[in-house]
């Protein structure tokens, strides 16, 4: 009987002692696993600050934000006309043109297919008169929702602001 | 001299282990060419550890210094040419070696008991070889190198729930950046040196159990085996010269002839080329992947589990195989199954190097439908293999009782 209760007091503290190591070993795994994460500077770079004063009627320019390519399309009457014709039609992901636009002639886009992560190709190369993604053949239209092939997702709209009228503000300073 | 062999000999047994595991190791008589294939294997990853070394010495995996290090070593480094052209061509034959490897150990059973350990390592190591293949590729930072790295770790976020921010974990970033080079650059240096680790283990398993053979039946040892040297030595070294001269042609008259042109363009996040492909070795999965289209929302998600599990189900192969009978050369329908996966195999690879809306005689056949039978027929190999051999549909011919 007293063997017996030698035996579990020692399981117990084998159990304890183990999962004490365990809980030791995940915890110092954490820094190291945290420190792939995003660094401080990496970080730092969430907005990008963009003059369109000067962006013509039609024109499009394309401006990198956290590494990654956006499209700002100062667009035409024929293109929101086409995109809010786009609104009535069956859409893979459904989405009204009026939600993905501040001001009806400003369109920005995170130029990253939804599919693999390509860049699409500049406005009026995909059918729809929008983008079309040439790495496995997705096009978007004027509002850059997706409208055939394999992408499941419209271009995402980033978050932005204006600064001032002329003065466009990409992403979100974190903290 | 025998003085100091014997001296060292009682501390730690050399020639013991010398003699049984290699000079001595009893090895089948019978075994033929496809069983240099492992060897040779082997035979590549010392070049490539050993260019690779020394091409880390005058490279720089930085976003920014990557692609002009590369073009020092070309240009600058004294015989950098040769050090790439070698290292980029050995991945090459690499894979060649690795997938006759494998393709013979399915032709001839060496998956069966009681060596499905040794398989399953072998396995381990094919995985670890494509991570390590594919990490090398991103490093000279040309056009292919960042939007394949780019196409291939988006992959990751079509897991459920945590895809998403595991793509930015691997990346560092909110897309393939300095950070994603750096550490793939590390990994690239730090997953060969495993693998010579799980090769040793390998080994260890192979040595275990000892070599399958082509008639595909238990050994006696002596009366069926020839000590490995100078027998299977001279066999082996004798291969090593004929692989070597093949590749030596590509190294020295066609250095780029595996490579893509777009990869001499620096990489640019900004602007994606019209027609990514990955390296051939990874062509017939890549084609795979892109197969699984029909299934609306989930495709993204099925075509990265398909692409998986075509690799993974060789895991369970040694338990698909029931028939009585290790090696096809007596298994009829195992061997045109066998050779059908192959030629299937390739196709695969075909539709995977061409543009995915791409289509045979002018539209009449979409490649993507060619792609589908062909995923079919991949999976279906391995279902088939398990139907003729439990249900006992095939019948072996008789297999000889000794060598």
């Amino acid at each position: 009987m007293a063997i017996e209760v030698e035996e579990n007091r020692r399981d117990f503290l084998i159990l304890t002692t183990s999962a004490f190591g365990v809980a030791g070993v995940a915890a110092a795994a954490w820094p190291f696993i945290r420190s792939w994460s995003p660094s401080a500077d990496v970080l730092a770079q969430a907005t990008t600050e963009v003059d369109i004063s000067t962006l013509q009627k039609g024109q499009m320019i394309t401006v990198p934000w956290q590494g990654k390519p956006v499209f700002i399309l100062h667009r035409t009457p024929e293109m929101i006309a086409m995109a809010l014709k786009g609104d009535g039609e069956s859409l893979p992901d459904p989405a009204k043109d009026a939600d993905r636009v501040k001001r009806p002639e400003l369109l920005v886009l995170l130029a990253i297919c939804t599919h693999l992560g390509c860049v699409p190709q500049p406005i009026g190369t995909g059918s729809y008169g929008g983008f079309l993604c040439p790495c496995h053949g997705s096009h978007y239209d004027t509002s850059g929702r997706i409208r055939q092939g394999p992408a499941p997702r419209n271009l995402e709209v980033p978050y932005y602001d204006f600064k001032n009228p002329t003065t466009l503000v990409i992403g979100k300073a974190l903290g | 001299m025998s003085k100091i062999m014997e001296w060292i000999d009682a501390r730690l047994p050399v020639t013991e282990l010398i003699k049984s595991q290699a000079t001595e190791y009893p090895t089948p008589k019978n075994l033929n060419y496809w069983w240099n294939f492992g060897s040779l294997a082997l035979m590549v990853l010392i070049i490539m550890i050993a260019t690779g070394l020394f091409l880390a010495m005058h490279y720089k995996p930085d976003a920014l210094l990557a692609f002009n290090s590369v073009e020092h070593i070309m240009r600058d480094v004294n015989y950098g040419w040769l050090l790439r052209y070698m290292h980029a061509n050995g991945a090459t034959f690499f894979f060649i070696a690795v997938y006759i490897h494998i393709l013979r150990g399915m032709y001839y059973g060496s998956y069966r008991a009681p060596r499905e350990i040794l398989w399953w390592i072998g396995i381990v190591i094919f995985f670890m070889l494509m991570g390590t293949a594919f990490m090398g590729y991103v490093l000279p930072w040309g056009q292919m190198s960042y939007w394949g790295a780019a196409v291939i770790t988006n992959l990751m976020s079509a897991i459920p729930v945590v895809g998403e921010d595991l793509v930015v974990w691997i990346w560092g970033g909110f897309s393939v950046a300095d950070p994603t080079l750096n550490r793939f650059f590390v990994l690239h240096f730090l997953l060969p040196l495993l693998v010579v680790g799980v090769v040793v283990v390998h080994l260890w398993a192979l040595h275990a159990v000892h070599s399958n053979n082509p008639v595909g039946i238990d050994v006696h040892e002596g009366k069926d085996t020839l000590p490995f040297h100078p027998y299977f030595t001279i066999k082996d070294l004798y291969g090593m010269g004929v692989f070597l001269i093949i590749y030596c042609y590509f190294v020295f008259f066609a250095p780029n002839a595996f490579l893509e042109a777009d990869n001499y363009i620096p990489a640019d996040p900004m602007k994606t080329p019209a027609h990514i492909v990955p390296e051939w070795y990874f062509l017939p999965f890549y084609a795979i992947l892109r197969s699984i289209d029909f299934l609306g929302a989930f495709s993204k998600l099925a075509g990265v589990i398909a692409m998986v599990a075509s690799i993974a189900i060789l895991f369970i192969l040694p338990f698909l195989d029931r028939s009585p009978v290790r090696s096809f050369r007596y298994r009829p329908l195992s061997k045109q199954l066998f050779w059908l996966f192959v030629v299937n195999a390739i196709i695969l690879g075909w539709v995977g190097y061409n543009p995915p809306d791409a289509s045979l005689f002018h539209g009449a056949i979409p490649l993507i439908l060619i792609g589908r039978t062909c995923t079919a027929i991949y999976f279906g190999y391995f279902v088939l293999l398990w139907l003729i051999t439990a249900l006992n549909i095939e019948k072996p011919r008789p297999v000889p009782k000794s060598l």
